[in-house]
């Protein structure tokens, strides 16, 4: 009999060709997808071609999303976008995306059903750890592992540790999966699980759609976290069926797995939460900073610009305007979310409400275009991070929470509650 | 591998965002990323760093984002090595990818101070404030990682691979 293995244990062990592996363990696994983006990939395929190998090990396992600064920002953007275009074309990427077809490559590869359970991803972006939640390892590396990737098709892996949040109860009213994670990485820590696996299990989990299982895995990187994973029951194949683009593998972790630290949380006893700059753990309780004025709204990201948060934040929004003094920015993160969203008339509710809906893109998210803060600006968004500068200037502030926080605060003006607006 | 320079000292959670803002993040150039390298955490970073110098911090250094252009500009800054209490696991990764010298030392990281003058020996993991005339050891790397580093990093492996 192998060890008892937990989810990601038995991924790790498969792709490495072993019948077991334990934490500590220095592996090579087989990869099923490598992705970069327009940030990332013109240094990758800088280091690709230092590596000799010409081709890339198989043009229908690579993922290149020019997501971050496009539509092109300015000529250097449009240079590097270049760089991952004129590559995709030489190689014959088929996972290349141009602008009109392209979304943020995080909502963009699970909908496109590019990855899937059981795969091993690396991407070239910390937010790979987003696909975990359809019951895959995912995990962010740098743009020289991706080039290593693309060239053998392999990557090394210390195989982590893993770290089990049960999560038992029912969700209160206006509390998502945004907040529940915001509530994990407040009490862990920003490095409370360093070099570690995140496995979210319980039947508060089991009851979360994918959109909101994607935001919790999205900001497992938050907590330092090598990986989050959810493990594959009837909502990941309700997902994943008619659109995964191979065929799938199950595992589950084994009843008698080992782990670091298992973490108890009662579901019921979480409220909306917001994190404060500048780090994601700097969280505090919504009901406690409606002090918080702020100057814009951003409601999008690989976080947060999924269908269900445009629903919810429409429902919000809807027969409301936003305050004068808050500019609010909507980005739905693929152009199927796009479509859709305009479809249930959710771009009339923003419009009406005097909100913006941009193209797909990260644009803001990572300060990059599209809504930039000036000096001393706050924003409140439904991004993922809140570091110094990351929205713009260096002394602006970035407020982290949910889409129905969001779209309430633009509301008000100042960081509120839906039920405040009554 | 020796090194000898001025420490730079940060705290905890330094992260890539304040390494390299992303509103630079439009240029993969070494050279122009090192003119805006710690500037959100530190402006005046880049007019007094010399070449040999050293960055010290607590826990978690590097976390954020998986941007290689964070380990470039340190490195293309003139920094020798970074040694904190422990580094965010993509950082540490893309450190040793691109041939940036790293040291895991909580004790180390405590001790040194700003401004004072530090030794590295990165073969025996002997780090030595000379200023006060503290030693002490970094947690060596695993033989694997090693292999990489002394191999001249992951890109020289899979270049050696591919010719194979
Ligand atoms: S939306 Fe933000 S966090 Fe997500 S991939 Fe884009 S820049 Fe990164």
């Amino acid at each position: 009999m192998p060890r008892p293995m937990t989810i990601t244990e038995k991924i790790l062990a498969a792709h490495a060709g072993r019948e077991s592996v334990e934490p500590g363990q220095l592996i090579e696994c087989s990869l099923d997808i490598v992705l970069a983006n327009d940030v990332t990939a013109p240094i990758a395929i800088r280091e690709f071609a230092a590596t000799g190998a010409g081709s890339v090990w198989d043009p229908t396992k690579v993922a290149l999303v020019p997501d971050h600064y496009t539509p092109n920002k300015d000529i250097k953007s449009a240079e590097q976008a270049k760089i991952v275009r004129d590559f995709a074309h030489a190689q014959g990427i088929t996972h290349y995306w141009e602008v009109g077809c392209m979304g943020v490559e995080h909502a963009l590869l699970p909908e496109q059903g590019v990855v899937g359970p059981g795969d091993v991803i690396i991407g070239a972006d910390s937010h790979t750890c987003t696909y975990g939640a359809l019951g895959a390892f995912a995990t962010g590396v740098g743009s020289t592992d991706a080039a290593a990737g693309m060239a053998t098709g392999t990557a090394w892996f210390k195989v982590p540790s893993s770290l089990k949040f049960e999560v038992t109860g029912k969700l209160q009213p206006w509390v998502s999966g945004k907040d529940l994670i915001l509530h994990i990485i407040g009490m862990i820590g920003v490095d409370g699980a360093l070099y570690q696996a995140m496995e979210f299990t319980g039947d508060t989990i089991a009851s979360l759609g994918m959109d909101d299982r994607f935001t919790i895995c999205n900001m497992a990187i938050e907590a330092g976290g090598k990986s989050g994973i959810i493990a594959f029951d009837e909502t990941t194949r309700a997902y994943v069926e008619g659109r995964a683009e191979r065929a799938w593998t199950v595992y589950e972790s084994d009843a008698d797995a080992v782990y670091d630290k298992v973490y108890r949380i009662d579901a019921a006893a979480i409220e909306p939460t917001v994190a404060f700059p500048h780090l994601p753990s700097n969280t505090k309780l919504v009901r406690d900073s409606r002090h918080v004025n702020v100057d814009q709204v951003v409601i999008g990201s690989c976080t947060n610009g999924r269908i269900e948060d445009l629903r919810i934040a429409a429902g919000v929004l809807k027969g409301r305007t936003v305050d004068p003094r808050v500019r609010t920015i909507v980005i739905p993160a693929t152009q199927a979310i796009w479509k859709q969203a305009m479809h249930e008339g959710l771009f009339d509710i923003f419009v009406d409400a005097g909100a913006a809906v941009s193209t797909p893109t990260c644009g803001p998210c990572l300060g990059g275009h599209m809504g930039i803060l000036a000096a001393g600006e706050r924003a409140f968004a439904t991004t993922n991070r809140n570091f110094v500068g990351r929205m713009g200037d260096p002394t602006s502030e970035v407020y982290l929470g949910s889409p129905a926080v969001a779209a309430a605060t633009a509301v008000a003006g100042h960081i509120a509650l839906p039920d405040d607006l009554d | 591998m020796r090194f000898e320079g001025t420490a730079h000292r940060y705290g905890r959670d330094v992260d890539t965002d304040v390494i390299i803002p992303a509103r630079y993040l439009n240029t993969s150039d070494p050279a122009e990323l090192a003119k805006h390298c710690m500037e959100d955490i530190d402006a005046g970073f880049v007019a007094k760093v010399k070449p040999g110098d050293i960055i010290v911090a607590d826990e978690n250094f590097g976390c954020g984002s998986s941007r290689e252009h964070a380990p470039i500009a340190i490195k293309a800054s003139g920094v020798t090595v970074v040694i904190a209490s422990s580094f965010a696991r993509i950082f540490y990764r893309n450190a040793i990818n691109t041939g940036l010298p790293i040291m895991e030392s909580p004790e180390a990281a405590r001790a040194i101070r700003d401004g004072d003058t530090v030794a590295v020996d990165a073969d025996t993991g002997t780090i030595t404030d000379i200023t006060t005339g503290e030693v002490f050891t970094a947690q060596p790397f695993p033989p694997f990682i090693k292999g990489i580093i002394e191999g001249g990093g992951l890109i020289a492996a899979v270049r050696e691979r591919v010719a194979k």
